[in-house]
């Protein structure tokens, strides 16, 4: 089964959903509208023999702006890996938790949340994965700046000979 | 060989140094790639127990010997600052491989690093390296014995209890 027969197949059951092909390296994504994306994904799941969910990851445009959340999904019947990429507003973008259908989402989200700062409705249990529980801020964003201080222990490295006019300037 | 109709004259800040040099107990504290190494040192290849350092104990309170061995991230540390002070005293420390020493490959922008141990315990030993090779490591031991020699035998009984930490 080719990216094309893949492509063309959910087209037809999805012609709202698909959105289009995405040139990205070493193989094409393909852009789903988010408010379809489970469905799209049991679907696959269900009736095209793509059973696993490789990897959930989140990703960040501040360019575009927008957030996205990227799903790789896997068959091993067809030996092939499917990258769907949902685009969302990047500021409090949120989108269904894909936990209903498979457990292995239950981390990743967490970790997309974590560092991303997306929401997944739905999910049981939607806290941070990686940090600690009181870090501020997501820290894989763009615009994300390094804290200066967490709980009383410097962050920066030349941070100790510094006077505080010049703390936000540490990493240089 | 002491003959044995003789008197051996030393005093008690030495035999009391003697005892705690040549018996270190480290805690068994793994955080990254560099406790791989530790490891490593502690089996039957490099035997760090050849040089009277090789009960790795599974609690502070039993240890009197931390190497950090590994990544400090900010989470852990507040956990390795609690470890430390349930260390009895006298106590001692290693910071072993680049990143414990100063932040290693996250020095620059890793916003989650800790960048030193030291910026919360008190360091003797620094062991370069990414990580150090068991050799290193025994060397580091070793330094930290001749540090304790030195230091007890010139600061009095209680002088590792007037370290400052």
């Amino acid at each position: 089964m080719t990216f094309e027969e893949i492509h063309q197949k959910l087209v037809a059951k999805f012609p709202q959903a698909v959105q289009g092909i995405e040139e990205t390296a070493p193989e094409k994504s393909l852009k789903i509208h988010p408010e379809h994306i489970v469905a799209v994904i049991r679907f696959m799941k269900e009736e095209m023999q793509f059973e696993t969910l490789g990897d959930l990851c989140g990703l960040d445009y501040p360019a575009l702006p927008a957030s996205c959340v990227a799903y790789h999904m896997q068959s091993y019947a067809h030996k092939k890996v499917v990258r769907l990429k949902c685009y969302l507003p990047r500021e409090g973008a949120s989108i269904e938790s894909l936990t209903s259908l498979f457990k292995a989402a239950n981390w990743l989200e967490r970790e997309a949340f974590d560092m991303f700062g997306i929401r997944f409705n739905g999910h049981p249990e939607l806290r941070r994965i990686l940090c600690p529980e009181d870090w501020v801020g997501h820290p894989l964003r763009k615009d994300y700046q390094t804290p200066d201080y967490y709980n009383g222990m410097p962050v920066p490295l030349y941070f100790d000979n510094q006077d505080e006019s010049t703390a936000g300037n540490a990493k240089t | 060989m002491i003959p044995s109709d003789s008197v051996v004259m030393t005093s008690v800040d030495e035999v009391l140094s003697w005892g705690r040099r040549n018996s270190l107990w480290p805690l068994t504290f793994g955080l990254a790639c560099c406790a791989i190494e530790m490891m490593a040192t502690g089996a039957s290849d490099y035997d760090l127990e050849r040089f009277g350092c090789g009960v790795f104990r599974a609690t502070p309170r039993q240890a009197d010997l931390m190497i950090v061995a590994g990544t400090v991230t900010l989470k852990m540390a507040s956990r390795i600052r609690t470890l430390y002070e349930q260390m009895p005293e006298p106590k001692w420390v290693i910071s072993m491989g680049s990143c414990s020493n100063k932040g290693g490959p996250y020095w620059h922008e890793g916003y989650h690093v800790l960048k030193g141990v030291d910026r919360i315990v008190p360091v003797d030993v620094y062991v370069p390296g990414c990580p150090p090779r068991p050799e290193t490591l025994l060397e580091a031991v070793m330094m930290l014995q001749k540090k304790i020699r030195v230091q007890e035998s010139s600061m009095g009984l209680l002088g590792s209890l007037r370290k400052p930490a």
